[in-house]
């Protein structure tokens, strides 16, 4: 029975200076140190990748904005689709050839968010979708890393050499390298003892700043930390599924480490390697599919930790992030179905609290 | 005192430094007041004087009908100009009755207006009768008749009396003016109410971005060992009955109850103020203190004004607009409601008139919902806004309210702190109406059914009635026949007495006659 | 190839025999689903539906010859009710596309001729023999069923206009949520 009003809008008349574009933009803004370094670690091959990588991404979400008649421009303008393409990119081998950014980015953008009825209405992690897909459809190129050739650096590879190898039609078998963690992984399965490998490659220090072979944005620890602490700062993010998610990794590095030292490392090193730090506060942290309430979100958080532990330790694997995210992106819907907040005047059944003293007098 | 957290909330820039300043001023006597019949919850009020009629300040206007309603008194002395339909004071743009009075500029009280030289010497309910006949009613907004709740002890064990100053709503700042300058006023009215409600334990809470209410409170209830100021953080929503009553109890009032269920009556110090004026001096409620504020306003002032006042008088007093107001408000930003015109009456629950500009209300389009879960976080009832607006959006309101629609108090937090700009509130008042609609269907659905029935059973009865009178006659008709038959028979076996004969055959054709 | 074919007519026979005793034992009975629907239609036989009464639309809805929208007094309310009750996905957009009206009579016109009280199913209509006639809201459900009858057509069919109480925000059209 409602008729037209001359204001048709309810309240609130306030409003807090938040929006989307600007969730998304610090977003950005606080994974910009991370990635300026892998760039710069990485040459220009990452910058290349980087690019195509995040183009391919907005040109996927524009197509698919037109195709399903929802108005391009301010969907695009939110900035979601950038950022999928970004945190894409970051998981990448930096010298990856330029179509595996854009088959990811496609992925990522068509299959994993706007089939699902664009931002907001997807199950999945968009760019672990991709990243997942791209590991087993293209398993040579994305393990193919490279050492850190600095820019500017003797080894470095020029502007028009990097041009072949981000565009060109051949690999690049001379800089092949691997990670930390798939190298530790290779040592083990040979045999060999902890004690005896972990020297040759890890180093705490270089752990941390990400002097290391490994994904683009994914090899700087401090920097990494530095930008989800500006997230909580921000309150983009809460500081529940980052300490969550580390916490239980470094837990059961812990035990298990000191069960056996020689064929468990550490929590130092699960922390600082691979995509730890980029997945407890980047992706893990992905609003759209991650649980909406603080318990649920600690309760996915420690079943991202743990997925990541158990696939990086006896899996077939080296590193678990993007598996396990996904894993707990299909628990959500669930975590979010049976873990709510208690409301007011409710007990945790929903019925109204009761006193034992009423105040009602019995007449 | 020890103060309890509750859970959500926001932190709105609170924009009072823009009337907190300015003291309370009279309105100039406007030409015309034009006085709803209902300014509160509950039934209206029903009118008590004719056109053209001459009435004092205070007269009856319109009398209360029903438990739940409140009388309406004169604001001023003049002639009644008609007894109509007049926009409401409402977001719908509907009309309601009003009274129209034209002042005659001499505002001469009523012969009849007398105040009580001890109220504390009356019983209880002559306290709580006085309050109703004066058409006191709850001035924080709810506008639920005061009378009413100063009779709770009848049904619950009331212990405590809270005295909402918490003024929580930004730009607001009429309770603040009213406790600064008049509180030696409004803590006599809380000790009247105190008497009628016969508690000893009186909180007065008063957020801390108001130190001289509650320093001015502080002083005026310093003889008085039973009041106590409740200093409380500045958080949106302290305001709410329910969780202000929850900080100062740490207990919360179960669901679909009212505080009383705890033990507790919150009234606010405006109230207070209103059942002051009615008892010492009689005086109905007739004017209420407003804060005109916002951006766009002039001069941002708090102004005494006569209910019926046009919302155009105050804005003139103001100095009309500064620039042109993205949105006119009556109210605060967050609970209150869009005026559909400047014409419309001031009435006994309006607190505010806000114009504010583009930057203030800060809105955009609503963009889809991305799970943030920042609604969740600031909801202070433990809902989660986000999926009871997604089952409205698709029409599942049933779904809506299994996720507690009806325990929302749309406070608008979730709204005001979604990164989309989704118009969440919107949905959940949408929602209440549509399932309130639903009900009022259902409930007339029933009724329709028991009125056919009743229908059908009478067109049966009636009918039943006819074949009865039918068979009756035919019965009636038979035994005739036969009477006549066996007289017949009867005359036929004597046989030749002729004069016995014609009898039987008149009887018949009289009774076909 | 023999075991093969042995072996699925038995399970073929068996699962048949199972889904006979089903069919027996948890028969839902169309009498009780009818009375159940008859139960909540509102009974005023006012005949919008197109069926002769209530009694016979519910037959109707129940068996699924007419589709649960099809009772306008109801709206949309009924239609989830009954949709609900029958366990069927109705299409709810085009029911309530009128906004409830109710009769009004225009007293200069009316001539008390009685004839749209008696035919009134919710006896919402008050009056008596050359007395002008006037109608309650509250029972009146626009069945139509008066309007037709009036011999000075002094009968108007209105749209049910909201007050404060009923009012309420219409739903955002935001494509947001």
């Amino acid at each position: 029975m409602s008729i037209e009003t001359p204001a048709a809008k309810a309240g609130p008349f306030a409003h807090e200076p938040v929006s989307i574009p600007r969730t998304m933009g610090l977003v950005m803004l606080a994974l910009l140190p991370a990635t300026l370094f892998g760039i710069v670690q990485f040459g220009w091959p990452a910058l290349y990748l980087f690019v195509a990588t995040i183009l391919a991404a907005i040109l996927a979400e524009a197509a698919s904005l037109r195709v399903a008649g929802k108005p391009v421009r301010p969907y695009l303008m939110d900035g979601s689709a950038i950022l999928t393409g970004w945190l894409l990119a970051m998981t990448l081998p930096p010298w990856a050839p330029w179509w595996i950014g854009a088959v990811g980015s496609l992925l990522a953008i068509v299959v994993a968010k706007q089939v699902f009825g664009g931002i907001g209405q997807n199950l999945f992690n968009p760019a672990m979708v991709a990243r997942v897909a791209l590991l087993i459809t293209f398993p040579l190129e994305m393990t193919s890393f490279t050492v850190p050739t600095p820019l500017f650096s003797a080894h470095a590879p020029g502007l028009l050499e990097s041009l072949a190898i981000t565009f060109g039609v051949q690999g690049f078998d001379a800089f092949s390298g691997a990670t930390v963690l798939g190298h530790v992984r290779t040592e083990l399965g040979q045999g060999h003892a902890l004690s005896a490998i972990l020297p040759e490659v890890f180093g705490s220090v270089s752990g941390a700043v990400g002097t290391v072979a490994g994904s683009m944005g994914e090899t700087s620890a401090l920097l990494l930390l530095g930008g989800g602490i500006f997230l909580i700062y921000k309150r983009i993010i809460s500081w529940h599924i980052p300490v969550t998610m580390m916490g239980t990794i470094a837990v059961l590095a812990t035990v298990m480490h000191l069960v056996d030292p020689e064929h468990y490392t550490g929590p130092y090193y699960h922390l600082v390697s691979g995509a730890t730090l980029l997945g407890a506060f980047f992706i893990a942290t992905d609003l759209v599919t991650s649980p909406v309430t603080r318990l649920g979100q600690i309760i996915f958080a420690a079943g991202c930790g743990l997925l990541v532990y158990v696939i990086r330790t006896w899996a077939g694997y080296p590193e678990g992030v993007a598996f396990a995210v996904l894993l707990m992106n299909a628990c959500t819907p669930l975590i979010d179905h049976y873990v709510k907040p208690r409301v007011y005047g409710r007990d945790r059944r929903g019925q109204p609290i009761e006193y034992a003293d009423d105040a009602e007098v019995q007449s | 005192m020890k103060l309890f957290k509750i859970r959500g909330g926001v932190h709105p820039d609170d924009r009072k430094q823009l009337a907190a300043g300015q003291a309370i001023e009279s309105l100039p006597m406007p030409a015309l007041l034009h006085i709803p019949l209902q300014q509160h919850i509950g039934a209206p009020a029903s009118p008590a004087v004719r056109r053209g009629q001459r009435v004092a300040k205070g007269d009856l206007l319109a009398q209360g009908q029903g438990v739940i309603s409140a009388p309406v008194h004169a604001p001023t002395s003049g002639r009644i100009m008609g007894v109509g339909s007049y926009p409401a004071h409402h977001a719908s743009g509907l009309s309601v009755p009003t009274i129209t009075l034209q002042p005659d500029g001499e505002d001469r009280w009523a012969d009849h207006i007398q105040g009580v030289e001890d109220p504390f010497a009356l019983e209880p309910e002559e306290v709580a009768a006085r309050v109703a006949k004066a058409g006191v009613v709850g001035m924080g907004g709810a506008t639920f008749p005061a009378a009413v709740k100063l009779n709770l002890r009848k049904r619950y064990r009331i212990h405590t009396l809270v005295i909402n100053g918490a003024e929580c709503e930004p730009y607001l700042t009429c309770d603040d003016r009213l406790m600064r300058e008049r509180a030696d006023s409004v803590i006599d009215g809380i000790r009247i109410m105190a008497h009628a409600l016969g508690v000893e334990r009186i909180i007065v809470a008063i957020e801390n971005n108001k130190p001289e209410a509650q320093a001015a409170m502080a002083v005026a209830a310093a003889d008085d060992s039973r009041i106590r100021i409740a200093r409380l953080p500045t958080r949106y929503p302290m305001g709410s009955e329910k969780h202000l009553v929850q900080t100062l109890t740490g207990r919360e009032t179960p669901a679909r109850g009212l505080t009383a269920d705890i033990g507790v009556v919150v009234h606010n110090p405006a109230t207070a103020f209103a059942v002051h004026e009615a008892l010492r001096f009689g005086y109905p409620l007739v004017s209420r203190v407003v804060t005109v504020t916002g951006g766009a306003i002039a001069q941002p002032r708090n102004l005494r004004v006569l209910l019926g006042t046009k919302v155009q008088d105050l804005l003139d007093h103001c100095g009309g607009f500064r620039v042109d107001p993205e949105r006119l408000i009556s109210g605060g930003p967050m609970m209150g409601q869009p005026l559909p015109s400047t014409r419309v009456p001031m009435v006994k629950g309006s607190n505010g008139v806000l114009a504010l500009t583009v930057e203030e209300t800060n809105e955009r389009e609503p963009m889809p919902c991305i799970r943030c879960g920042s609604c969740v976080q600031a909801c202070p009832c433990g809902l989660v806004p986000l999926e009871m607006a997604a089952h409205t959006r698709v029409g599942d309101l049933e779904g809506a309210v299994g996720l507690g629609l009806m325990d929302c108090i749309s406070c608008g937090s979730c709204a005001y702190a979604c990164p989309g700009h989704i118009p969440l509130v919107q949905f959940f008042n949408y929602a209440k109406g549509e399932m309130a609609a639903r009900g009022r269907a259902k409930q007339k659905q029933a009724e329709t059914k028991r009125l056919a029935e009743q229908r059908t059973a009478r067109m049966e009865a009636i009918k039943q009635a006819k074949r009865e009178a039918m068979a009756k006659r035919k019965r009636e008709m038979a035994a005739k026949k036969k009477a006549e038959a066996e007289k017949k028979a009867a005359a036929e076996a004597q046989g030749g007495q002729e004069g016995q004969t014609d009898r039987p055959v008149r009887s018949a054709s009289e009774t076909e006659a | 190839m023999l075991a093969a074919i042995a072996s699925l007519t038995t399970l073929g026979l068996a699962l048949g025999l199972l889904l006979g005793i089903a069919s027996r034992y948890l028969k839902v009975e169309s009498s009780a689903a009818t009375e159940q629907v008859a139960a909540l239609l509102p009974g005023s036989q006012c005949g919008q539906c197109g069926y002769p009464g209530c009694g016979p639309a519910a037959e109707a809805i129940a068996s699924g010859a007419a589709p649960v929208t099809i009772c306008p007094p109801g709206g949309r309310a009924l239609a989830e009710e009954l949709a609900s009750l029958l366990g069927v996905t109705a299409d709810l957009s085009g029911v309530e596309d009128k906004p409830p009206m109710i009769a009004h009579i225009h007293e200069n016109i009316c001539i008390g001729c009685t004839k749209c009280f008696k035919r009134c199913p919710t006896d919402a209509i008050m009056g008596a023999n050359n007395m002008i006639h006037s109608v309650f809201a509250d029972a009146c459900i626009g069945c139509e069923l008066c309007f037709d009858v009036c011999p000075t057509e002094c009968i108007e069919m209105r749209p049910l206009t909201p007050t404060l109480q009923t009012w309420f925000w219409p739903k955002p059209e935001a494509v947001a949520a």
